[in-house]
């Protein structure tokens, strides 16, 4: 549980289904979380009156290299980063013009003075990678006690998530069921409501909580804020023209086009995280 | 025999993104028919500014410049005239 509305909704759902006391909640926290995180994942899971563990995943992030191998790609680009920076990274926005998506890399040094830069493939593949540990471990970690208490667990993707490949192979993308996997991030708000889900979750705009540096999971990964992506995403799965769905957000209908184009590409390269291991049998046959 | 710009960055796709060259007209576009992605952009990028010794400015990444192997032909030249001649 991250203190996020979607792993909130799917607690309360598992704990209306199954029954509090089979449910366990788990806070993973490592050095770059939020210290609301662990606040808001306590608040739910008292308030459902389900079981908790802390598992501080920081020290086994360290020993694999997570943090070291995240900031020696970020000193090709940045030399002097090290103790005390903070780094995200961040796509321009799809709205200002039809720029290519690619990605770039936002350092702040420990008086906060920030700066941007692209990045050589090599170094934001190293940096994904390395990061990618985080939802790997905490993985690990989770089938640790379903292995333990015989539990089955709990995948948190929405629908935008898992439309868009917004998730890590074998990292979050793992779960053995994944209740919420069909809704809109804006019918998740709207379970989250109607379960009683408290405010302060439902109001705090989506983060990644992955970087060191705050991150929207817009300027990480969706074009827009939710509300108007689900709506594109919407327009889009029901075949609805750019200008309508332009009309109904107040966008230009050029802008919706690029988001359209933008799920497209998006669903490409997520095609991949879908899919099963390929068999030798299955190509011969 | 020296090779264009739009050959070069042709035979560059085709070697680093593993596509067949038949697939590679000259007014494909590299992303919409999923060539290249973001990832891609960035190595192409990195490519066009190592082999003529261009500097890519983040308001020059657009499709106009990038879209296609003509149009990335094109932006080149426009960079390298700028410079007064380049590596291309």
């Amino acid at each position: 549980m991250s203190g996020g509305v979607d792993s909130s909704v799917v607690a309360a759902l598992c704990a209306r289904a199954l029954g509090r006391d089979r449910v366990q909640a788990l806070f993973m926290p490592e050095r770059d979380s939020s210290d609301d995180a662990l606040r808001l994942g306590r608040m739910v899971a008292e308030q459902l009156g389900i079981p908790t563990k802390v598992e501080n995943i920081a020290p086994t992030l360290a020993a694999i290299g997570c943090y070291d191998r995240q900031n020696e790609a970020i000193r090709t680009v940045f030399p002097e980063y090290g103790d005390g920076w903070k780094c995200k990274i961040s796509l321009p926005s799809i709205l200002e013009g039809d720029r290519l998506s690619v990605f770039s890399l936002t350092v702040a040094d420990p008086a906060g003075r920030q700066r941007r830069a692209r990045m050589p493939a090599a170094a934001y593949l190293q940096i994904v990678a390395a990061t990618n540990f985080k939802q790997r471990i905490r993985k690990t970690m989770e089938y640790y006690h379903a292995d333990r208490l015989m539990y089955a667990v709990a995948g948190t993707p929405n629908l935008l998530e898992y439309d868009q490949g917004f998730f890590v192979k074998l990292g979050d993308g793992s779960a053995d069921f994944k209740p919420i996997a069909h809704l809109y991030k804006t019918q998740v708000y709207a379970l989250a409501e109607y379960l009683g889900v408290p405010e302060e979750i439902r109001r705090r705009p989506p983060t990644t909580d992955t970087y060191s540096l705050s991150q929207t999971q817009e300027e990480f990964f969706f074009a827009l804020p939710y509300e108007k992506m689900d709506i594109c995403l919407w327009g889009m799965n029901h075949k609805q023209p750019a200008a309508d769905v332009a009309a109904a957000l107040g966008l230009e209908a050029a802008q919706v086009e690029r988001v359209y184009r933008d799920i497209q590409a998006k669903r490409r390269a997520a095609a991949y995280l879908h899919h099963s291991p390929i068999l030798i049998e299955e190509q011969v046959a | 025999m020296n090779m264009t710009v739009e050959q070069q960055v042709r035979a560059f796709i085709a070697e680093n993104f593993y596509v067949e060259v038949s697939r590679l007209g000259d007014e494909t576009s590299l992303i919409s028919e999923g060539i290249i992605e973001s990832t891609g952009v960035l190595e192409l990028i990195q490519f066009l500014e190592s082999e003529y010794g261009i500097r890519i400015k983040d308001t020059e990444m657009v499709p106009d410049n990038l879209e296609t192997i003509a149009r990335i032909g094109a932006f080149v030249a426009r960079k390298c005239s700028a410079l007064s001649g380049c590596g291309a």
